[in-house]
């Protein structure tokens, strides 16, 4: 379980307005694309989404319905991945998981996204005591080993996907909290906003307006490295028993509900695995490709 | 510098008391007690309430919290409820594992992250780079329990190789002094209780490293594009300069800050959150013993083990901040 | 050609012999993995296996359990005596018997054990901490009313009235003799410094990664083989049984079912189970609306095909239960029908029952292995599968252990799985325990007949008396059916083939001074 709690990736955060909107994303789609690994990661989330869309049509088997009699079948052509514990389609459960996988990676991080945005602008615009006061909320969340209080929330909630996916979105929070406020504070005193502020917009124009469109870089970026690392999290809490609960089809769960039968049937454990690895790669490849193509200063 | 510091110090005050309300607020939101788990199956009502009242679990939570405080003054974290054991020796007893464990996989992972890092940067788009970042990826893309097993099994089981778990083999006597073996061993000069624990050390460090090392070289690839296309590097190598003391003594220099503070943030990320590895290995860590201690409802342990790792983990930062200054003097802190 | 074979024949007679009657060799250390550490290793203060698996070791009881089996014997009492009424139990003690500190045990020491284990106002109790104490003798004092030394090697216990159970209690293990002095020296901390007669000295306690122990020269049953015992603490199942096939450890518990297969197939390794003194069940909560009516308890107990349960999740390694008592027990009704798999016959209770289309139910599992019960979640999802064959739909629902068992005792689960591990070998440790109105709370089920038959026999001394009362007991609780009897599982532990001498216990622990490497 591993939790990136730092934007890793310093933007440059000098006061820059942003340039006409159609040529600048128009600009980062014909960077990333020409990057071959950010390709290549587009591609495995194209799938992982595909599947996640059409897992009833692509799935060959249902991925709940149980056949005690036919556990641990080795992969065939009948169950091309073989079959589980209690003799379920691995391929069908993976296809199905893909929507899991989806659900943890964007709700998590909309939801984190979404109060760490929140609550960067309120503390880098307002500044003050407010800031004073919200950033230690923030250290103080950092301070709190994560992997515990994720465990913690979820010990509160009670274990099932939808509250570790609320643990594992509350325990991401500081960083965008961190990324937002520091890009706020980096043009709140440029002469743009400044003259924004002379003609009278209000504090939520200029938040939405000129603030905001200055930080999607980073976020975007941020974002997607989290999406990785949140599908890891949402592993880890399986693991310990805290995660999604059974029958559903989620690739963490699968993961360790089986790890006791590494050795009498290794496909059980390796597919559910290698269909994780591959997601968080998918991921990180889009994130790192998105930073390289966001960020020109990096390529000539 | 000393202003600052102390400022710093001052500020740390009210993290840690704030992250020992929150988790005194949090325990007590946890549904169960300690009681539950102590009488397990058995026990009427009856006994259950009883030992309630005893454990006294049934005093409001802002006495209890008042009582954890005042004890803390004296630097006393109380006693476990379930076991007894003062806090202070059971952490005592457990962090120098969890630090020895980090401190090692965090050399694998910066030996081996920053070098791959800077190769990949000053070969960016190369197969080397492409290949390397693919490793790294790799290493970040893997449930750590999964690759725990999966190290077990491989190395101890099948090719037998290295010890599956636990810090030392029985039968290899070790005097505890300081309760980090390497210490211990290099102090005591018992060289083979050294290489047995080095031997333990190689298969976790391994798993709990893999992650930090990716990050690390991905960020040492990135921090060095990013240097080396200032100004005076350029002048630098205009200037005829050798390219490999360019990228290394003007370069690399640079490079580093953003590479220290994910350095110090992996490290103190990692002493409180390998529960997963420290469980895999049977690494008698600090992890290992707040989730343990969660799970039981363990107040005085939970609250204990929390406060130390926070403790840690701010004074790590803290370091960070300051090595800034020494690695790049125009940083200041006046 | 005659003599030929008869020389052969010998040769083979004294080979087998030899076999047979090996010499056990002394020395090695045992090192023995196992899920978890011990809590505490003063006996009296813990309740958890982990502890018991060393206390064992290091201490006796007054009378102690027959190895692999629940009939009391003599240990550090040789021999004792009842009166009539039932009221004074009277205790000769082996002479010559030290603790490890070298004071000697003798009457008074049994004294001093059993006054701070009952008498609140003692310098050495704490407070409601000997849980096991009130929990077997009815509270503190409870049914002893006096413990007299009469002389130096004679204790008399006097009741305060009948107590059926009162021996095979005192067989537990919570109820070992500790040195009087090393009590008294330690006090707060002597869980940590734990001084008994028993065959093993301690030596050291690494928190959360060992206990070592070393043999005591002068046990009393003759000098054990074994050196050293070292106790490590491996938490994850997998990685225990991966150390056991690498050979860092000699024995494992806990085995996954999965690993059980692999285990058997391995060279070197053998496969020893324990016999089952457990009951592994699935509640059902009469607060719930349709499991207030007993046709539709019965209709799930049809429902459910525990054969396929026992092989599928249990290795094998189970026996089908019917009764909530394990058969080896004395006291068991093997003439119980039992509910065998029919899920037509489910079907036609649940329509007579009014509920011909099925339910909606929460299921709840726990999210632990448990020594009765090895893949619980697992169990759970083959339950819903069978019960949504007839039709009802059942949702799996699972908390933390600490949750779970709060919850469940409290009665909020409208069905559940748990189970029970036995203590002390008597049918009340399972049919009054687990079933009696006072204690059923978690699924409200309250038989005021099967109370007076249960109250009944905790009167009486006789044993024929006595099973006929609890064969009773097991018709009224067949036909309520407020559970479904899952299985009597009989663990699986593994051990290198060149131990010899280890035999499991039906309790959970056994001692260890018989076991020799060959």
């Amino acid at each position: 379980m591993s939790v990136i709690r730092e934007n890793l990736y310093p933007f440059s955060t000098k006061a820059e307005k942003v340039r006409g909107k159609d040529s600048f994303w128009g600009n980062v789609f014909l960077r990333l694309i020409k990057n071959r690994m950010a390709v290549a990661g587009l591609v495995i989330i194209a799938v992982i989404i595909i599947s996640a869309i059409f897992a009833p049509l692509l799935a060959p088997h249902d991925p709940i319905k149980q056949n005690i009699l036919a556990r641990y079948k080795a992969p065939s052509a009948k169950y091309i991945l073989g079959t589980d514990e209690l003799g379920r389609d691995i391929l069908s459960r993976i296809i199905f998981g893909a929507r899991y996988s989806l659900l943890i990676g964007v709700i998590t991080i909309s939801l984190s996204l979404f109060l760490g945005v929140i609550l960067g602008v309120v503390a880098g615009y307002f500044g003050g005591i407010i800031d004073l006061l919200l950033m230690r909320l923030i250290d103080i969340m950092l301070a709190f080993p994560y992997i515990l209080l994720a465990i913690s929330i979820v010990a509160i909630l009670g274990p099932a996907l939808s509250n570790a996916m609320i643990a594992i979105s509350i325990v991401n929070i500081p960083t965008f909290a961190r990324i937002v406020r520091s890009s706020v504070l980096s043009i709140k005193e440029s002469e743009y906003v400044q003259a924004a502020k002379a003609l009278g917009a209000s504090d939520l124009r200029i938040i939405l307006k000129h603030l905001l469109p200055n930080c999607m870089a980073p976020l975007i970026v941020q974002s997607t490295l989290s999406m990785a690392s949140a599908i890891l999290s949402a592993a880890g809490l399986s693991f310990l028993g805290l995660g999604a609960q059974p029958p559903t089809p989620e690739w963490g769960a699968m993961l360790s509900d089986a790890r006791s039968a590494l050795q009498r049937a290794p496909w059980v454990v390796t597919f559910p695995g290698i269909a994780i690895m591959l997601n968080v790669l998918g991921f990180n490849l889009l994130g790192d490709g998105l930073r390289d193509a966001l960020d020109p200063k990096l390529k000539n | 510098m000393l202003a600052y510091m102390s400022k710093r110090v001052v500020f740390l005050v009210p993290i840690l008391i704030g992250v020992s309300f929150l988790v005194f607020l949090m325990i007590h939101l946890v549904p169960g007690d300690p009681a539950v788990m102590m009488l397990g199956e058995r026990g009427t009502p009856e006994m259950l309430e009883q030992l309630r009242v005893d454990l006294g679990l049934n005093d409001s939570i802002l006495t209890q919290y008042y009582r954890f405080l005042k004890k803390l003054i004296h630097f006393d974290l109380g006693r476990s409820v379930i076991s007894n054991v003062p806090v202070n020796k059971e952490i005592g007893d457990r962090f120098p594992a969890t630090l020895e464990l980090t401190i090692f996989g965090m050399f694998l992972a910066v030996i081996i992250g920053i070098p791959a890092g800077i190769l990949a940067a000053t070969k960016q788009n190369s197969l080397f780079d492409n290949a390397s970042m693919v490793v790294a990826l790799f290493g970040v893309s893997m449930p750590v329990f999964w690759l725990g097993l999966m190290l077990i099994w491989l190395f101890s089981v099948k090719l037998g190789w290295l010890p599956p778990s636990a810090r030392l083999t029985v039968g290899v006597d070790l005097l505890s002094i300081t309760n980090i073996h390497i210490l211990d061993s290099l102090l005591t000069g018992n060289l083979r209780a050294l290489f047995d624990t080095f031997g333990h050390l190689i298969l976790p460090a391994v798993a709990l490293g893999s992650i930090p090392m990716a990050i690390i070289a991905r960020m040492t690839r990135s921090s060095m594009l990013e240097v080396m296309r200032q100004d005076y590097i350029r002048t630098a190598y205009a200037k005829g300069l050798n390219s490999r003391i360019v990228i290394y003594k003007h370069g690399f220099r640079n490079a580093l800050i953003p590479v220290i503070t994910v350095v110090g943030l992996q490290f103190g990320s990692l002493l409180g959150g390998a529960v997963l590895t420290e469980t895999i290995f049977s690494w008698p860590g600090i992890g290992k013993l707040s989730y343990d201690a969660i799970m039981a409802r363990d107040f005085p342990v939970v609250q204990g083990s929390v406060l130390v790792i926070a403790l840690i983990f701010v004074l790590i930062n803290l370091i960070v901040d300051l090595t800034y200054s020494i690695i790049d003097p125009r940083i200041s802190y006046s | 050609m005659t003599k030929r074979i008869i020389a052969l024949t010998m040769l083979l007679v004294v080979v087998v012999a030899g076999l047979v009657f090996a010499e056990p060799n002394n020395g090695g250390t045992l090192v023995y993995g196992r899920g978890g550490d011990s809590v505490g290793l003063d006996p009296i203060l813990v309740t958890d296996g982990e502890s018991y698996k060393v206390t064992q070791q290091v201490f006796d009881t007054l009378v102690e359990y027959k190895p692999g089996t629940t009939a009391v014997v003599p240990s550090l009492a040789s021999s004792w005596s009842v009166s009539d009424d039932g009221l004074i139990w009277t205790f000769r003690l082996r002479k010559g018997v030290k603790f490890h500190d070298g004071t000697a045990f003798n009457a008074a020491a049994v004294k001093f054990n059993f006054d701070r284990w009952r008498l609140v106002d003692h310098p050495y109790h704490q407070a409601n901490k000997f849980i096991y104490y009130g929990y077997m003798f009815n509270g503190t004092p409870g049914v002893i009313k006096d413990v007299v030394a009469i002389d130096d090697y004679t204790v008399q216990f006097v009741l305060t009235q009948k107590f059926a159970t009162f021996l095979s209690n005192l067989a537990m293990v919570p109820f070992a003799i500790s040195s009087p002095d090393a009590i008294q020296k330690w006090g707060d901390d002597y869980f940590t410094h734990p001084v008994g007669t028993g065959p093993f000295k301690f030596v050291e306690w690494v928190k959360s990664d060992r206990i070592t122990l070393e043999r005591n020269d002068d046990y009393w049953d003759g000098k054990p083989y074994l050196e050293k015992i070292v106790f490590r603490s491996i938490p994850d199942n997998g990685a225990r049984f991966m150390e056991l096939q690498a050979g860092t450890v000699d024995i494992i518990d806990g085995i996954s079912p999965n690993d059980v297969e692999i285990l058997e197939k391995t060279k070197g390794l053998k496969l020893s189970p324990r016999p089952a003194m457990n009951v592994a069940y699935f509640a059902m909560n009469q607060r719930f609306e349709p499991f207030k009516d007993p046709k539709v308890r019965q209709a799930i107990n049809y429902a459910i095909d525990k054969q396929t349960i026992i092989d599928a999740f249990f290795a094998g390694l189970a026996v089908s239960a019917k009764n909530p008592m394990p058969p080896s027990m004395w006291g068991y009704n093997d003439s119980i029908p039992g509910y065998e798999y029919d899920p037509a016959k489910a079907k036609k209770l649940l329509a007579e029952a009014g509920y011909p289309e099925g339910f909606k139910m929460e299921l709840w599992a726990m999210p632990v292995p448990r020594p009765y019960m090895p893949q619980p979640k697992l169990i759970a999802q083959a339950i819903q599968q069978f019960l949504a064959e007839v039709g009802i739909e059942a949702e799996i629902v699972s908390y933390d252990w600490a949750t779970y068992l709060s919850k469940v005792r409290e009665g909020e689960a409208d069905s559940y799985l748990l189970g029970w591990q036995g203590d002390n070998g008597d049918p009340d440790n399972f049919l009054y325990t687990l079933l009696d109105k006072t204690n059923s709370n978690g699924f409200a089920y309250q038989s005021e007949e099967l109370h007076e038959v249960l109250i009944e026999a905790q009167k009486v001394f006789d044993q024929d008396v006595r099973t006929e009362l609890y064969q009773k007991a097991q018709e009224i609780i067949f036909e309520d059916a407020p559970w479904v009897n899952l299985a009597h599982y009989t663990a699986p532990i593994g051990l290198k083939d060149k131990i010899e001498g280890f035999i499991p216990s039906p309790t959970g622990t056994e001692k260890l001074n018989k076991v020799w490497f060959k």
